[in-house]
């Protein structure tokens, strides 16, 4: 039987309709603009100033605390200014500009197509090289990924998950390296499994990725490294939410407020393991990812996976991959059901960019609240078992000790509620401030 | 038959003197002891309940008064205001200085006009979900959201929002600047400010730390930051911080200097009587505070 | 380019709504309607009418007028009070009858707790109980009416179970299993064909607007405990079968036990509001007054709920 997690879900509609578009490499724009956020975590800190010449793969910020990354140029040329641009969500965030001048890359970056498959031994190396090349998840939270792959003390991973679920509806970028870079994956994951001591390395793919399970598994195969295998998983939303990944490929359950490692897992994206590759193998640093431009209104040949580079604008991709349709009420950065709605298309692509994704308003508009009819369907959805309904009348009325002890503070937001209530009350939208109110108090109560 | 009555009449009386006393008994014995002058204390205060003096509620805030009696500099009620805290203080035998009233004050000017909106919300209506969510629907990141957080945070129903600005507006008559309004802002848009004298008031009605050009591009009301109000002040009573002017209310003698100076309307004088009025749109005596701002702008 | 639009996540949103639920449960009706129309004719359309007409009649007035709030009649909840009050009255009920029943369910039962989603107690329900507590001639009245189809006369006068609780278990003794299932003699319009009613629970199923969890528990439990009673005694216990075909067992099962208001939200909760369900029936059925429970049982449960919903919550991820 095909493994999923055990709690909740729901089955929206797939709408993978750029699955078949080939990634193609986006032209670099005449000038671009690096956010020094692009992680979670402290903004990093330029280093940097007007006038300064980079080339590509040189370091323009560093990091600024230890959850935090360095960040570096995409582009080759001359900086113009250091201040701050709005980010997607219209926020002041330090950008770097860059005036794009040819295309000089920094010294000791492989450019060549050939496949390192030979690992380094030095775990450290391998660990500092993906540190200096500002390795990130790239599976939305963007949290650094030495970090994450650095077990703390007392702690051992039992199993290393790369999550190629790709279970939001309409992203297709993850699922087109897993066919066309399904080695450099294999290698990255092989790297990552060597730094956590060697522990099992399983790549879980659903079911209604077929053509990605065959390339991956060919080059599990062909590679030949030991305890690297393939799961297919069946098709349920939120499986590439991380507990969810763990609760159906290990079928062991994060303890609240806990981490993953507590559990021996350690979970990280396709896309991660193809930046591991590059930037232990290639010492490339991460300034390029793959992102789709989709959506219904979209004719198919307007549909796009593109190869970015950071700091492009937004608006650039969007004229590049044909513009922005007029039927799109709402553009997305990111998935349908956990993605940002921009407001801003000046804003740049980041690190984590993995779509324009373009909604119209029949799609997306939400429906005029309703009275709570008590159908439970919220709670029939949550993959937490949270009983959203309850959470949100009491986040209503500031009951913070009910809210602590129904659990708010597990919360993934991951929207299955919204999504699944009739009568289109803002669950989430209540409750994630809750969430946030609850989890401060918590973190209080402990520093006492 | 009467001696069914009586019979009656007897038991009953009985099993209520027993009852009184049991009831007596455990009266006395998990009898609470309290200071006396507590109840006293919550009899002259309004009952409001609103929080707006720090404590839990109007019992609390008695409580406090009792335990930091005789010095009651600590305390205030802002809904009963200094004539309440004389009450108290009277209650407990003690003196207290009188407060400078105040009065919560909107500090954005960012109208539907002056900022133009640059997408469209469809969340909850809440500017706390709207706030962390992203920058707002207007070029303007420190402005005003307009989902009410204010008016649903206010008790004494002396915020409202405008419909035409999108703002909202404060009931002088009504606000009893217990501050909720302040405590629900996610901007940090609401101050309390003193009343001042005859209710006349000169404040920065911007709170935008964006560089001038950015801040006016977004808004045309916006403080550009360009301290000429700060040069023009003879009581330096303004300070210009982070590229937004702000005016101490205890050093500003009214003098509306500052507004004349005032590139982009952002400075607001509130409650001054009309210089001179126009034949045709004779004001109120006290009119209210947006078109009172907006006269006097005019005619300077 | 339009003003783009800004919201939190998520943005998308699932197709069901309220309306489509509630109007779900209108269509998984219709079987039981057409039956008893088809069979009880001019006078049950009569019934069902009048009674469909005053519940959205009165929602509106009262969300209009007398709570001055938005109008709640679109979301077809009103209707479905309406069809299920008239399912559960026999078809010779007076139409003023109906209309007060109509009242108490809709004013009473819905309006006064706050309307939908405040109900504590299944307003259909309510205005049946009233019925048969104030005028109980009209509402054990099973004289036949003239159907559009067949003609079955061999039990006029009253239902199954009325003549079981009558003349005791030989009353019933000539009474075909087969004819229940598909349609019933005597009785309230919504309990004469049990095949109906099971094809319209059969839709709620696979459409996912009901969990099959309430609905089991009853029937399960009403089986169980008949089926203990019937097997030590079976001339003084009517059997499992004649218990589950009988009294709106399965209208009240299917419709009325699994209304999302009234019942509790959690799956272990709803198991054990079944089963109190079913015990509380057929305690009524074999030592009662009354010949049927089903509507005492829901009512009496529906005001464990809150509590129910208080003990059986859903099982939290890494909270084993």
């Amino acid at each position: 039987m095909m493994k999923t997690f055990s709690i909740g879900g729901i089955h929206p509609s797939d709408s993978k309709i750029s699955k078949d578009c080939k990634i193609e490499v986006l032209p670099v724009p005449s000038k671009v603009f690096i956010s020094v956020a692009q992680h979670l975590g402290a903004p990093a800190t330029p280093v940097v100033k007007a006038g300064d010449q980079v080339k590509v793969g040189q370091i323009i910020a560093e990091p600024a605390g230890f959850i935090s990354a360095y960040v570096h140029s995409s582009v080759s040329g001359t900086v113009k200014s250091v201040g701050p641009r709005k980010d997607l969500a219209g926020n002041n965030v330090t950008h770097i500009e860059i005036d794009v001048e040819g295309d000089e890359w920094a010294e000791g970056i492989d450019l060549t197509d050939t496949l390192v498959t030979e690992i380094p031994s030095d775990n450290k190396a391998i660990l500092e090289k993906i540190k200096m090349n500002g390795v990130v998840g790239l599976g939305g939270a963007t949290f650094p990924a030495h970090v994450k792959l650095c077990p703390p003390p007392g702690k051992k991973a039992d199993c290393l998950i790369l999550n190629g679920a790709e279970c939001e509806p309409y992203l297709t970028s993850d699922y087109r390296i897993m066919l066309e870079r399904s080695k450099e994956i294999v290698i990255g994951a092989a790297i990552m499994k060597q730094v956590l001591g060697g522990c099992p390395a399983v790549i879980g793919i659903e079911e209604n990725k077929p053509e990605a399970i065959k390339a991956m598994s060919a080059a599990v195969a062909e590679l030949g490294y030991p305890g690297i295998s393939v799961m297919t998983l069946k098709k349920k939303y939120p499986q590439g939410g991380e507990k969810q990944l763990i609760d159906a490929v290990m079928g062991r359950q994060v303890k609240s407020m806990g981490l993953p490692i507590d559990v021996g897992a350690v979970v990280q994206n396709v896309a991660t393991s193809l930046a591991v590759y590059e930037a232990v193998q290639k010492n490339m640093p991460l300034i390029t990812n793959v992102l789709t431009v989709t959506g219904d209104c979209l004719p198919m040949d307007k549909q796009h996976n593109y190869k970015f580079r950071i700091g492009m604008p937004l608006s650039y991709v969007a004229e590049v991959a044909g513009g922005v349709p007029k039927e799109a009420a709402k553009i997305i950065s990111g998935g349908p059901m956990m993605g940002k709605a921009i407001a801003n298309l000046d804003a740049t692509t980041v690190k984590g960019s993995s779509s324009l994704l373009y909604l119209t308003a029949e799609q997306t508009v939400r429906g005029v609240e309703s009275a709570c009819i008590r159908c439970g369907k919220c709670a029939e959805a949550c993959p937490m078992g949270l009983e959203p309904f309850l959470l949100q009348k009491y986040a209503r009325n500031n009951m913070m000790d009910e809210l602590e002890e129904n659990a708010v503070q597990d919360c993934i937001e991951c929207g299955c509620c919204l999504y699944s209530c009739p009568a289109n009350i803002p669950l989430l939208d209540i409750i994630r401030l809750a969430k946030g109110d609850v989890i401060r108090i918590i973190r209080g109560r402990g520093q006492k | 038959m009467t001696t069914t009555i009586i019979w009656t009449i007897a038991i009953l009386t009985v099993l209520g003197a027993l009852l009184a006393v049991v009831l007596y008994i455990v009266a006395e014995k998990f009898k609470v002891e309290e200071d006396p002058r507590i109840d006293e204390v919550e009899k002259v205060l309004p009952g409001a309940n609103c929080g707006g003096c720090g404590q839990a509620g109007c019992r609390a805030f008695a409580q406090f008064c009792v335990e930091s009696s005789p010095n009651l500099d600590k305390c205030f009620c802002p809904v009963g205001g200094n004539d309440g805290m004389q009450k108290v203080a009277a209650v407990l035998g003690v003196e207290v200085a009188a407060k400078e009233p105040q009065v919560a004050v909107v500090r954005c000017n960012g109208t539907c006009e002056n900022r133009p909106r640059t997408n469209e919300y469809g969340g909850y209506q809440s500017c706390r979900v709207k706030a962390t969510l992203y920058s707002g629907d207007t070029g303007c990141s420190f402005g005003c959201l307009g989902c009410g957080d204010c008016v649903a945070a206010c008790q004494f129903g002396a915020i409202s929002m405008d419909p035409a600005t999108g703002l909202p507006v404060v009931d002088e008559e009504k606000c009893t600047a217990c501050g909720a309004c302040v405590k629900a802002c996610p901007k940090n848009i609401i101050e309390l400010r003193n009343k001042g004298r005859r209710n006349m008031r000169v404040f920065v009605s911007c709170v935008n730390k964006d560089k001038g050009a950015v801040a006016r591009k977004a808004c045309k009301a916006a403080c550009i930051g360009c301290s000429k109000c700060a040069k023009v002040c003879p009581f330096e009573a303004i300070t210009v911080e982070n590229n937004v002017a702000y005016i101490d209310f205890t050093k500003c003698k009214l003098c509306k200097k500052c507004v004349a100076e005032c590139p982009t309307g952002a400075i607001h004088a509130v409650n001054f009587p009309v210089v001179k009025p126009k034949p045709e749109a004779a004001p109120a005596p006290k009119p209210a505070e947006a078109p009172a701002a907006e006269t006097v702008k005019k005619e300077e | 380019m339009n003003k783009l639009l800004v919201s939190p996540s998520p943005h998308l949103h699932t197709k069901t709504s309220t309306k489509s639920l509630m109007r779900d449960v209108v269509i998984a009706l219709l079987p039981a309607v057409v039956v008893s129309v088809l069979c009880y004719g001019w006078s049950e359309l009569l019934v069902l009418g009048v009674s469909v007409a005053s519940c959205v009649l009165l929602e509106y007035l009262i969300t209009k007028y007398l709570l001055k709030g938005t109008c709640t009649i679109g979301d077809w909840s009103a209707v479905i009070t309406g069809v299920l009050l008239a399912l559960n009255l026999p078809a010779s009920t007076p139409w003023w009858v109906v209309f007060i029943g109509a009242v108490v369910a809709i004013g009473v039962a819905k309006m006064t707790f706050g309307g939908l989603g405040q109900n504590l107690f299944n307003p259909a329900i309510v205005g049946r109980v009233f019925l048969l507590i104030s005028f109980p001639t009209y509402m054990t009245d099973w004289t036949k009416p003239q159907g559009f189809i067949g003609n079955f006369d061999a039990y006029t006068g009253a239902t199954p179970l009325g003549i079981a609780k009558e003349g005791g278990i030989a009353a019933i003794e000539g009474l075909d299993y087969m004819d229940m299932l598909f349609v019933n003699i005597g009785g309230s319009a919504g309990e004469l064909s049990a095949l109906a009613l099971i094809a319209g629970f059969i839709y709620l199923l696979a459409r996912r607007v009901i969990r099959p969890y309430i609905t089991l528990s009853i029937l399960a439990t009403v089986a169980v405990f008949s089926g203990i009673f019937w097997a030590i005694d079976p001339m003084t216990y009517t059997d499992p079968v004649f218990n589950l075909l009988t009294g709106g067992m399965l209208l009240g099962s299917i419709f009325m036990a699994t209304d999302y208001v009234t019942s509790p939200m959690s799956n272990w909760g709803g198991v054990v509001f079944g089963i109190g369900i079913g015990l509380i029936t057929m305690l009524i059925r074999y030592f009662g007054a009354y010949p049927e429970g089903m509507s005492f049982a829901i009512l009496i449960m529906n005001s464990v709920v809150p509590l129910l919903n208080k003990w059986f919550h859903a099982k939290k991820y890494g909270r084993a």
